[in-house]
């Protein structure tokens, strides 16, 4: 083979400003190949995806493949996602152009190539010798891509012999023309599609086109500025540059978080917000001070409200203002597929139609499609192309569709999707992985490992669990100390690094518990089975043994991998029945009450040491077996024996950490957690002032102090309440790799530990094998991996892990939400309820009980008369209505009901049932069943509330 | 950026075993005793030799039974992208240690007592790889001059991409972009090793592939100056007519 070379030069501007001209080294290759099947001429064509094209187009009768320009990719890349289109030939430039431009399209269409059903081709075009051209001085990137283009597609369909023509897609009018003149067979996608005459993928394509028959209407939006100027703008100071945040509560208004800036810069109404999409990257121009508003306190969901907000808008401005600024352009867009149903149509046979996205951050998006019939009452999902300054809503089209509304595996793929939970079923590969179902230990095995048959263990878990990660044991010593070991399933040795199940497992990161459905990290066999410590059976684990003073001092520690037998797999209540039946006396029992004492011990330490306790609502569905339907809920119950694994655990953590932190300063997976910054406790520390409660937020250990000081004796449930909004205030728990940061910066702050990790949990948990790895090298039992010691893959994956974390976190809220709402279908229920703000037109309510937040409004919704007035105190945060005063933390009671009066969207309902205001508040359950059956006959009295649980818990 | 793409293309085109363009000339200066010019890919460098000569520095530390060989690695101020403000620095200090270390287990010191060897290396374009290309000069223009050595001294690069494949003859992209990068000087006959050395910490498990890799490079070097020194010859050889008798017989 010969080679030609050549070379690229280019300017650059370095930071300091030099103009740099760097001169690159491009070698010309002939042993690409083109990739056909049926091409006889390459001797080097080791993959051939393309083969005969079968698909018949009336408007293209030849035999070709396909071969799509950049602008195709990056917009249609729904359409190309579908099966039909086979045969495409991408081209290098293409690939870079894409890659350079939409990270998210890049991946997506590296997995359609990487399908080899779809017989997707990438014909590296700037590498061979016969498609490279050199850039002519003065010609611009696009139009040097676009001749690359035209010269590769005239390359093939000249070395095809016109056996199979390859047809060039492409969307740009004037590149078109030029492909044309050339004498090359070219097509736009939408003409090419209309040929297949394909109603799925006819509806894929993207909604660009219509933009131009909108031109005429007047632009509701003021223009974005170009990418130049805003880069300008941004420079010389006169932008900003931030994320996007769009509020949930109120449609009209979001946050802009710009690094640097101690306040987020507030945004309000549809003309400052311009255009942007929750998550966007934005370029802000900050309004004059005189300007400056505050959070206009509303909970808004639709433009049907907006008749409610210009009436509050009278109200006189508010005292205390807000940055405030408006979006002047957007640099990059988030835009992402978006679960949701097609909002109920007035018009029939239309084909365009309004999109409503199940994540309430995000606005309608209007759609064009024939199938309406068919996706009426249907979850589906739609991505969005465009947002012209003339529509009102964004443009997008329809991409998928999971499955009828309501059905619990719809529902369940829709809040997968929304977190981008990887859920699909594991590969063969993966599973290839695997040790027989009838495994067990052999000699080979227990190489190394000490023998901890013998020993007394037990494991505690929550009753139901299969997935048992965690033993422990305790026995006296004859120096009067005693024994204290930490047992956690060796998942590390069914899983080695390197092997598709470990691929699988880092990528997925995190088990996702949903209400009667679990997606494992790994696959059953080994979370359920031979990692999980079953009681009476052998099993791997990897140890901490502790030797411990009566004090919980330690004074000598072991890791070690080894092998037990765990003598019981106990619940939660069935330890604490041996604990408190002083009549057990044998080992286990001595050895469980021995480890609640030192846990204690060990709690009140770390108490002391300003660790805080926060709460939260948490609650879990009793499930019915056969048909997963919620029968019951109840709020998750602490026990002395959970907490006493708990400390167990905390301990083993800290120890390992401490461990790998000295073994490996710089590859140590560990976890800390932030100290949030004060402007997060702000609104908390107003709440409490307004009812006379002072709060020290300083350090961990001030507020720790101060939340147990802050007891109501009227309210037993305040404090409580302050702490689910403490634990508002915090900030991410995040895994980072210790050479990434300084040691002052490892701080745990809700744990008050000065390092911290995981390791306790390693079937659930992707970041526990990776430091279970760490500690097998530590005590020699295994070597060190390339992967382990590589300080920029390392934390990579923890940023992996964290968005992982997060997701699965919010995944999970969503399925207790999803279930609630199951619950309420066909019930009433009158609950005890606890105000958590007070809002200009609402109150949000918190009841316990279901962990749910609701909004209950106090002013009427449009096209609606209500008796009772509510006077809003901003001051005092009040609402007034005659006699009767809410205030934050008030206890209410409050009816809760399902309006399904819209199967589409279904709401939680809350109406106020004491303290009694006439003409407002609903008489209690028995006499309720009346007014309930009216508004489900009217199908749009609006309902009093929309709400969405809002759990949010102390991950730490 | 990926160094090597899922085609299996390096950024410059190359393959992950494929070495960059070799150029060279032989006795490019007159003064000198020995002189060369070497360009792989983009990184081009001068050198020349002057000796063996008397000592003329330190006579008296000067060993009686063995030549001093005296080295200079030095960097063009135009040879990078960026200007250099001279062309000396502590790191061409350390690379003109390695230098003389490596030249100095191939050349045949003991045949040239009371004697200094200079070897003045210079680099006019910096593009990854400089002291290897570096050392295949130095060893060119030796053999210019005349000096008895046991045998070549070659040298190649190699490195990692996306922590698993070895890259061969590294770019100074791929040195910038990629993970540890390894240099290896062979005496490439015996093949022998005069001098490794890398660029960071290299995992155990990387080492043999990227050092197998970086020997191999060696290896393919060797043989095209061999070529070339073998052609240079011959044409230096028929101008005076003894190169073509001899090859006639």
């Amino acid at each position: 083979m010969t080679m030609k070379v050549t070379s690229k030069t280019f300017i650059r501007k370095t930071k300091r400003g030099n103009i740099l001209k760097i001169v690159r080294e491009h070698y010309l290759r002939d042993d690409i190949g083109c990739g056909s099947k049926i091409c006889k001429k390459c001797k080097h064509n080791n993959e051939r995806p393309l083969v005969k094209h079968q698909s018949i187009n009336k408007d293209f009768p030849d035999k070709h493949y396909l071969l799509v320009d950049t602008n195709v990719v990056l917009h249609q890349i729904d359409a190309l996602e579908d099966e039909t289109l086979k045969n495409v030939i991408i081209l290098q430039t293409v690939l870079e152009e894409v890659k350079h431009l939409s990270h998210s399209v890049y991946k997506r269409l590296m997995d359609i190539i990487g399908n080899y059903s779809r017989s997707f081709y990438v014909f590296v075009n700037v590498y061979h010798r016969d498609t490279y051209v050199e850039r002519v001085r003065g010609e611009s990137p696009n139009d040097y891509n676009d001749r690359m283009i035209r010269v590769a597609t005239l390359w093939y369909n000249k070395h095809l012999d016109d056996k199979i023509k390859v047809l060039l897609l492409s969307s740009d009018e004037a590149s078109k023309a030029k492909a044309i003149n050339e004498g090359i067979p070219t097509m736009s996608l939408e003409q090419y599609i209309s040929g297949l005459n394909n109603v799925t993928l006819t509806d894929k394509l993207s909604n660009r086109s219509c933009m131009v028959e909108e031109t005429s209407k007047e632009p509701i939006f003021p223009p974005h500025l170009t990418p130049a100027k805003i880069h300008q703008g941004i420079k010389s100071g006169k932008l900003m540059q931030g994320t996007f945040f769009a509020s949930v509560d109120n449609f009209l208004e979001g946050n802009v978080f710009v690094e640097g800036q101690e306040k987020n810069i507030l945004i309000q109404g549809r003309e400052n917000l311009n255009r942007a999409i929750n998550g966007d990257i934005v370029a802000i121009q900050m309004l004059p001070e005189s300007q400056w508003s505050a959070p206009a306190n509303l909970v808004l969901a639709d433009y049907d409200d907006l008749d409610l907000e210009n009436d509050l808008n009278t109200v006189e401005k508010p005292k205390e203002k807000y940055p405030t600024g408006q979006v002047v352009g957007i640099i990059r867009k988030k835009w992402r597929q978006y679960c949701g149903i097609i909002q109920h149509s007035l018009v029939e046979n239309a084909t365009r139609h309004l999109f409503v996205p199940a994540e309430k951050k995000i606005p309608k998006i209007r759609i064009e499609t024939r199938q309406y019939d068919k996706l009426k009452d249907q979850r589906v999902i739609v991505s969005i192309d465009t947002w012209p300054r003339t529509s009102r809503y964004p443009l997008g089209h329809f991409v998928r569709s999971l499955g009828k509304i309501g059905e619990r595996d719809a529902e369940n793929e829709v809040i997968l999707l929304e977190h981008d939970v990887p859920h699909s079923k594991f590969s063969d590969e993966v599973l290839g992985c695997l040790p027989k179902e009838t495994w067990t230990i052999s000699a080979t095995d227990l190489v190394g490992r000490k023998d901890f048959r013998d020993l007394d263990i037990c494991s505690v878990d929550p009753p139901g669990c299969t997935d048992i990660d965690d033993a422990l044991h305790c026995m006296p010593l004859d120096n009067g100390n005693f024994q204290v070991g930490v047992h956690i399933a060796d998942v590390t040795h069914f899983v080695k690094p390197g092997t598709a199940i470990d691929l699988e497992a880092s990528q997925r990161a995190t088990t996702v518990y949903l209400t009667g459905r679990r997606i494992d990290m790994v696959p059953g066999l080994l979370s359920s089975n031979l990692c999980s410590l079953r009681g009476g059976e052998e099993r791997l684990a990897f140890s901490c043994v502790w030797e411990m003073t009566p004090n919980a001092e330690i004074v000598n520690s072991t890791y070690t991998k080894s092998v037990i037998k765990s003598k019981a797999a106990m619940t939660y209540d069935q330890a604490q029945l041996i604990i408190d039946d002083q009549n057990q006396d044998n080992s286990i029992a001595l050895g469980l009450r021995q480890l609640n004492k030192f846990a204690k011990i060990l709690k009140k330490r770390r108490i002391e040491a300003g660790a805080l306790v926060l709460a939260s609502p948490e609650i879990r569905f009793l499930v019915d077996s056969e048909t997963r339907d919620p029968l019951d809920v109840e709020v998750k119950q602490i026990k002395e024996t959970n907490s006493m694994v708990e400390e167990f655990m905390l301990l083993a953590n800290v120890e390992v950490a401490k461990k790998i932190y000295s073994d490996f300063p710089e590859f140590a997976v560990l976890r800390r957690h932030p100290k949030p910054p004060p402007s997060n406790f702000e609104s908390l520390i107003k709440a409490a002032a307004h009812l006379g409660v002072e709060l020290n937020v300083d350090t961990s250990r001030d507020l720790a102090n101060s939340l147990d000081k802050a007891v109501k004796l009227d309210n037993p449930f305040f404090n409580t309440m302050l702490r689910i909004l403490a634990t508002r205030c915090m900030l991410q728990a995040i895994y980072f790799a210790s050479g990434t940061k300084t040691y002052d910066e490892f701080l745990h702050y809700g744990l008050a530990a000065p390092i911290y990790t995981h390791f306790t949990s390693p079937i659930r948990r992707y970041a526990d094998v990776m430091v279970h790895r760490l500690l097998a090298v530590s005590v020699a039992a295994n070597n060190t991996t390339p992967e382990m010691l590589d300080k920029r893959k390392i934390e990579a994956l923890c940023q992996t892990l964290n968005t992982r974390t997060r997701m699965s976190a919010y995944a999970e809220r969503a399925s207790v939400a999803l279930n609630t709402h199951i619950f309420f279908r066909g019930k009433i229920r009158d609950e005890e309820g606890y105000i958590l703000y007070v809002r200009k037109n609402a109150l949000q309510i918190l009841i316990p009980k279901y962990g749910l937040e609701g909004t209950l409004f106090l002013s009427p919704r449009k096209g609606q008369l209500q008796a009772a007035t509510f006077t809003y105190n901003e001051e005092e945060q009040t609402q007034r209505c005659g006699e009767i005063v809410f205030r934050t933390f008030d206890p209410v009671s409050i009816q809760l009901s399902l309006d399904s009066s819209n199967v589409q969207h279904e709401r939680i309902v809350l109406k106020l049932v004491k303290p009694e205001i006439p003409n407002f508040s609903v008489p209690s359950i028995t006499a309720s069943t009346v007014a309930v059956q009216e508004s489900q006959k009217n199908p749009h009295e609006p309902c009093d509330s929309l709400c969405e649980p809002q759990l949010k818990k102390a991950k730490i | 950026m990926d160094l090597l793409s899922r085609q299996g293309l390096r950024t410059d085109g190359r393959r992950s075993g494929e070495l960059r363009r070799i150029r060279c000339k032989m006795g490019v200066f007159n003064q000198p005793d020995g002189s060369a010019y070497l360009e792989q890919g983009n990184t081009k460098v001068v050198a020349a030799i002057y000796g063996p000569h008397e000592i003329r520095t330190n006579r008296s530390k000067a060993p009686n039974d063995s030549a001093v060989i005296n080295c200079q690695y030095s960097m063009a101020t135009f040879s990078r992208s960026e200007r250099k403000r001279r062309p000396r620095d502590n790191k061409s200090a350390e690379l003109t240690l390695h230098l003389k270390q490596a030249m100095a287990t191939a050349i045949k010191t003991d045949l040239y007592p009371k004697s200094q060897i200079d070897i003045f290396v210079q680099v006019l374009q910096s593009d990854g790889g400089n002291y290897s290309v570096c050392v295949n000069a130095a060893t060119l223009a030796l053999i210019d001059a005349g000096i008895a050595m046991e045998e070549f001294v070659i040298s190649c690069t190699a490195s990692l991409a996306n922590g698993e494949t070895p890259l061969v003859d590294i770019s100074h992209l791929e040195e910038t972009m990629g993970g540890p990068s390894l240099t290896v000087a062979i005496l490439p006959i015996s093949g022998k090793i005069a001098m490794l050395e890398t660029s960071q910490r290299i995992h155990i498990n990387h080492l043999e592939p990227v050092l197998t890799e970086a020997v191999r490079g060696c290896r393919f070097i060797y043989e095209n100056l061999n070529k070339i020194i073998k052609k240079h010859y011959e044409e230096i050889g028929g101008a005076s007519n003894w190169g073509t008798e001899e090859y006639n017989i």
